[in-house]
């Protein structure tokens, strides 16, 4: 005999037959085959979708990083028209960046210097005399109180023409026009990645409501609304959405914690520094992780919500 | 309480398989719907329930037109019927005390408020030691039972019933036969559907719907 679990029992009195009374069970078995191939589509969804938006933001923060770095400073470069005066030249402009508001740190390279940057092309020991090297100032600029570029180009040019200022804005802007194109790419796949499983959720329920079409048909001639028909399908579908979601959010959080611990190794080591100032720290962070929580969330409150819309429609058919 | 007038039903383009049929069952009335298998039975009866649309014609359920019914009335009209299929119907993952107690559920009643009513109805169709059963390992017998209470949970005010006994023994049709007379002594009108003749004369004051040629005759 097939005697179900109980969760609590009337008293027996006298003749009275001992009943169990079970939580209540859901009218639509959810426990199927079809069930858990859903949790697993979800599961892997939600896990896509997870990286995609990581990885948006991985790019975003590095490009926000490479601006914010490229940004905090600006080049000079005088090119020497008279090498006698090459010196009161490089003097002049670094008074003129001294007495700009805004700008700190004014570093002028010297002859050496400037020819040792040639050295990675030119090689060590040439004489670079005769060669009319042009001389770098590098600026640091005030975050908290950015100087006014333009006037200050304006002003540069008139005092001197051979100077040449680069703010480094061509890059900023590739970067910024770079990183955008990323994030658009990846909120198109994560709308990929929704959409086909909104296409998966609306299969199965189908799938479920064929399989269901005896209780279905009981439901209504006990006399259950259709709401309350689609509300026992939400229900399952919802909970099959919430186990998929959890756990491919939570193969996605394990991943960026490992990336996120594999990035802190490499800082370590000779060179992750170049790769952290590349490809950012590979971690999250709060925002990232909230982020990752709402894609599971959503993605569970949206197949609870198509499997709704497919049962009212397919109900909405029969009558 | 139901009335067809003229009604006629034919599936697609196929031939009509009820013509003309025009009947009134008045409240708290017992009968008996026959004919030979495949003459239309099931499908009268599923016409009344709302469940088809009649080709034809018109059905007054409880003084309301079906074509002019609203979405959302056909339940509430349904839930004045009782209805036992033939096939039991019942649902294999629910206890048999939790399928006689489906329609007082999808009404939103909490377990609590109707949990004696339902203990007391198996206990008067003989379920009393079967209620945490599931449906696979009941007897025919037991599962036209089950199907039985379920269809009596809510008192309805009409009772219709597909071939109640055409799965259990003679001794056991009469037992539920006169569950169906006690029913309907205490004021629930009573639609059977069976092509059992015996079981019929049993029941001599019964008014008899036969179906026949695909329209109904009607012997009081």
């Amino acid at each position: 005999m097939i005697e179900r679990k109980t969760r609590r029992q009337t008293k027996a009195d006298g003749n009275r037959p001992v009943i169990s009374v079970r939580k209540r069970i859901d009218l639509v078995p959810s426990d199927t085959t079809a069930g858990r191939a859903l949790v697993t589509v979800i599961s892997i969804m939600t896990f896509l979708a997870a990286i995609t938006a990581g990885c948006a933001i991985f790019i975003s923060d590095a490009a926000d990083e490479w601006q914010s770095q490229i940004s905090r400073e600006l080049t000079i470069q005088i090119k020497p028209n008279d090498p006698k005066l090459i010196e009161e030249q490089v003097a002049k402009v670094v008074q003129l960046a001294q007495d700009t508001p805004g700008m700190i740190e004014i570093r002028a390279y010297s002859q050496n210097e400037s020819e040792k940057m040639l050295e990675p092309w030119l090689g060590a020991g040439v004489d670079l005399s005769e060669l009319s090297i042009p001389r770098m100032i590098a600026v640091k600029l005030d975050q908290t109180r950015r100087p006014d570029l333009k006037a200050f180009r304006l002003q540069l040019n008139s005092l001197m023409p051979n100077a040449q200022l680069d703010d480094h804005r061509q890059w900023i802007d590739r970067l910024a026009a770079m990183a955008r194109t990323l994030v658009w790419v990846a909120v198109f796949v994560l709308l990929l990645v929704i959409t086909a499983m909104a296409l998966a959720v609306a299969f199965a329920t189908r799938g479920a409501m064929a399989g269901s079409k005896q209780i279905i048909d009981v439901l209504h001639f006990v006399g259950a609304e259709d709401r309350f028909i689609a509300a026992q399908f939400q229900k399952i579908f919802l909970r099959l959405g919430l186990k998929g979601g959890i756990l491919g959010g939570l193969l996605a959080v394990v991943l960026f914690a490992a990336s996120a611990a594999v990035s802190h190794f490499w800082n370590l080591s000779p060179g992750g520094d170049q790769l952290e100032a590349m490809f950012g720290s590979f971690s999250l962070g709060l925002k990232g992780y909230v982020i990752v929580f709402l894609i599971a969330a959503s993605i569970a409150l949206l197949t609870g919500y198509m499997s709704r819309l497919v049962v009212f429609r397919h109900l909405s058919g029969l009558e | 309480m139901v009335r067809f007038e003229n009604v006629g039903l034919r599936y697609g383009m196929g031939p009509e398989i009820l013509r003309d049929i025009s009947f009134e069952i008045e409240p708290q009335s017992f009968q008996f719907l026959t004919g030979p298998s495949g003459a239309g039975k099931t499908t009268l009866l599923r016409l009344m329930l709302l469940a088809l649309k009649p080709t034809r014609g018109f059905i007054n359920l409880f003084g309301r037109m079906s074509n002019d019914l609203l979405p959302g009335e056909i339940t509430r009209l349904r839930r004045r019927i009782g209805v036992v299929f033939q096939d039991f119907r019942l649902l294999d993952h629910l206890t048999t005390y939790e399928n006689v107690a489906l329609p007082l559920r999808v009404q939103g009643r909490e377990e609590a408020s109707y949990r004696a009513e339902v203990v007391e109805l198996l206990q008067w169709v003989g379920l009393g030691d079967r209620m945490n059963v599931l449906p696979p390992v009941l007897s025919g017998g037991e599962k036209q039972r089950a199907a039985i209470a379920r269809a009596l949970i809510v008192r309805p005010e009409l009772l219709l019933a597909d071939e109640p006994t055409g799965n259990v023994d003679p001794n056991l049709a009469r037992r539920l036969l006169r569950l169906f007379t006690e029913l309907n002594k205490s004021g629930t009108a009573v639609v059977i559907a069976t092509h059992d003749l015996a079981l019929m004369d049993q029941f001599d004051g019964a008014r008899r719907l036969v179906l026949g040629d695909h329209r109904l005759h009607i012997y009081d």
